[in-house]
């Protein structure tokens, strides 16, 4: 299955099941399904990849993220993307951010919503070819996506 | 029009790496959300920003709904020759915006 039929699938379960936001949630298991589709058949090792990620939120409407990636950023051995998967969203993605050489250091802040107290899985992939996470837990006292507008 | 907010240094020296940061306004609907009613609230996002310096791309982020309200983005970049940052956004519904932003390398 390729990513977007994943997503379209996923939307169509959405809908059919959609009893309130609660009721659609991604898994770690889909998340591992998620990252498998990402890397293939290649290991994921653990380490390089750093999180910033405040322990304890208040509002999972706004987390704010940073992900640092160990790397020299350099021609030959440089980070290509970034990928950022969350166990309890809806949906298991994310982002993905997709730097370069051109980056000179690899490190990239954005804000992200957690509907739930969760872990953010961030896998990164080298210009190499090789796959590194890092992951981070938060405990998110108001959720996102639950209220109605 | 939606406002976006970009911070880069005006000018750097050669080889220096900066940081850019840009905001812009966008609900990121996430389209698991439902009125007082029970609609659903049809999602609108944006998907793609690119932040391409002097032409060539230095920055891509593909994003989904779990990304805030009014997305963020941080990220650094070499300061190679003076030029222009220009940057993208591009979403649910049509939506398109474009930004840019000149740097004096010296």
């Amino acid at each position: 299955m390729k990513r977007r039929d994943f997503l379209i699938v996923g939307g169509a379960m959405g809908a059919v099941f959609g009893l309130g936001a609660g009721a659609v949630r991604a898994t770690p298991a889909e998340v591992k399904e998620a990252i498998l589709q990402l890397t293939g058949a290649a290991p994921v090792r653990a380490g390089r990849v750093t999180l910033d990620l405040p322990p304890l939120v208040e509002n999972g409407n706004s987390v704010p993220l940073t992900i640092r990636v160990d790397s020299p950023m350099t021609v030959a051995d440089h980070v290509k993307a970034v990928h950022v998967f969350v166990e309890k969203n809806p949906q298991p993605y994310v982002a993905s951010f997709h730097l370069g050489p051109r980056a000179g250091r690899a490190s990239v802040s954005t804000r992200i919503r957690l509907a739930d107290s969760q872990t953010v899985v961030v896998v990164c992939e080298m210009s190499d070819g090789s796959f590194w996470s890092g992951s981070a837990d938060s405990v998110v006292t108001l959720a996102a996506c639950t209220e109605s507008a | 029009m939606p406002s976006a907010l970009i911070n880069v240094p005006s000018s750097a020296r050669r080889g220096e790496i900066i940081q850019v940061k840009t905001l812009i306004s966008h609900e990121m609907e996430t389209g698991y959300r439902r009125t007082s009613l029970g609609a659903v609230i049809p999602r609108d996002i944006l998907r793609l920003f690119v932040c391409s310096y002097n032409g060539q791309e230095v920055f891509r982020a593909q994003i989904h709904p779990a990304i805030a309200a009014n997305p963020y983005f941080a990220f650094h970049t070499i300061a190679t020759e003076s030029g222009t940052l220009v940057f993208t956004w591009t979403g649910d519904n049509g939506f398109a915006a474009t930004e840019s932003v000149s740097i004096k390398v010296e």
